[in-house]
């Protein structure tokens, strides 16, 4: 087991140094670009604390529509193929939640800002990982 | 896609070059002055300078084959970008003059020089700013006029261009995506989606300007002052080009203006109809949407492996993460 403090925590600090001390003092050409590399790294700490849970639940959804286990890349694969095969479809139960799921997961990590993901949170109408995480 | 890295140019190479040209763009100019490079652009250079007669300073721009020579393969060329723009202002489509297309003897590569347009480019500003305000509610009409008018061009003047058909696009999409290596079942999803509605070929295949979209377009505050970006245009069906300018990528976050974040659907197909388009087939345009945002994801997520080998940069990496964007925005057309 590796020591405290979590890479997740090491990470938001040094993209605080960047913001607040790098940013202010760089050209506006190494402003932006260190701006871009904050988002990276902001990105890089929400998939190490949401990835782990979200994961798991699909591919314990995966299981289920699959009926069979396997490491989450294979189970995702075979998904992809079936879907493409027109073996499974928005027909079959279970699905669309799980491809709902996994995109919402995907985007509580790479673009929480996202305009089109903020409205279906909306209208879901439930708080979520990525409003508890703080960004 | 063009996934070669621009290296910087030699830009005192550059200068030199262009001031041997002047007198050619224009017979009054003794030289160049300001050379600056533009951002933005990645598969081709865009310079900005002035050409100098006496007191008098024209600002005008270069857009050049990265590094003067390399041009991708999906890219229309240079000399035929220019003859399309050239084309399009005679049919009445807002563009930037051509003044000087780039011979061999210049020693500047491939390219042309154009006219400078004072607009506003920037997509986010576009559906947000103040400045914009009034204009806003005008652009999805104005949007619509200006296809039609593209759409007017004759295929038969641009025989190099590439012909395209519907089920020729999903196949090429499809390929790129399987070339990613990456299982992705919203994509599969969508591909069996766009196969089952395939469009026919059309009847009729138009000049399809093929990147016309929020970001592409300079406006001011009286509106779409050009059409910027022809590289990627082709022959093929009209329908793509109302329908990637509606796709959610390019709405700058107002999603619920799905002309390019800054207007509506019906006002674009009122303008598209009212110039001499064909009546919109709104089935269709849907369709386009699906394939245009598909078509997006399919390039993000081709810059994961451009990452790993021609481009280990920070920004390459984010814009691979941004596929996801295009599957809730697929989730949302084909699952809600």
């Amino acid at each position: 087991m590796q020591d405290q403090p979590h890479p997740s925590e090491v990470i938001g600090a040094v993209a605080e140094f960047l913001r607040t001390i790098v940013v202010p003092k760089a050209d506006p050409l190494t402003a932006f670009q260190t701006r871009v590399a904050v988002n990276a790294l902001e990105m890089m700490r929400r998939q190490l604390d949401l990835a782990p849970a979200a994961e798991a639940q699909e591919e314990v959804r995966l299981t289920a529509l699959l009926g069979h286990d396997g490491a989450l890349a294979d189970l995702n694969a075979e998904l992809a193929a079936k879907i493409g095969a027109g073996d499974l479809d928005l027909a079959t139960p279970g699905l669309s939640e799980h491809l709902w799921a996994t995109t919402l997961a995907k985007l509580a990590v790479d673009q929480p800002s996202y305009a089109a993901y903020r409205g279906v949170l909306a209208e879901r109408g439930g708080a979520t990982d990525t409003d508890k995480h703080k960004t | 896609m063009d996934l070669d890295l621009t290296k910087p140019s030699p830009e005192g190479e550059i200068e030199h070059a262009l001031s041997r040209v002047a007198r050619r763009i224009d017979v009054g100019a003794s030289g160049i002055s300001g050379l600056r490079r533009l951002s933005g652009g990645a598969s081709q250079e865009l310079w900005r300078f002035d050409l100098v007669d006496g007191e008098n300073f024209t600002p005008v721009i270069l857009r050049r084959a990265p590094g003067g020579d390399r041009v991708s393969e999906t890219a229309a060329g240079l000399e035929v970008e220019a003859a399309l723009i050239q084309a399009a202002a005679k049919a009445g489509v807002p563009v930037p003059p051509v003044r000087y297309v780039l011979a061999p003897e210049d020693g500047l590569g491939r390219g042309f020089v154009m006219g400078f347009v004072e607009g506003e480019t920037l997509g986010g500003r576009i559906v947000k700013g103040e400045a914009f305000a009034a204009v806003r509610p005008k652009l999805a009409r104005q949007c619509g006029e200006i296809l039609a008018r593209i759409h007017t061009l004759d295929p038969a003047d641009f025989p190099t261009l590439k012909r395209t058909t519907p089920a020729g696009l999903v196949d090429q999409w499809f390929d790129s995506y399987r070339a990613t290596a990456w299982p992705r079942p919203v994509f599969e999803l969508a591909f069996r989606w766009l196969r089952a509605r395939c469009p026919p070929a059309p009847p009729i295949p138009r000049l399809v300007h093929g990147d016309f979209r929020n970001g592409n377009l300079m406006f001011g505050s009286d509106g779409v002052r050009a059409v910027l970006d022809w590289e990627l245009a082709h022959v093929g069906d009209p329908m793509e080009d109302l329908g990637w300018i509606c796709t959610n990528s390019w709405r700058f976050g107002a999603v619920e203006k799905t002309v390019g974040g800054f207007g509506d659907l019906d006002d674009l197909f009122a303008g598209y109809e009212a110039a001499g388009g064909a009546p919109v087939d709104r089935v269709a345009a849907r369709w386009w949407e699906v394939l245009g945002s598909l078509k997006w994801g399919v390039m993000c997520s081709g810059m994961s492996n451009a990452f790993r080998s021609v481009d280990p940069s920070v920004e390459r990496a984010v814009i691979a993460r941004r596929t996801s964007e295009t599957e809730i925005d697929l989730m949302r057309l084909l699952a809600s």
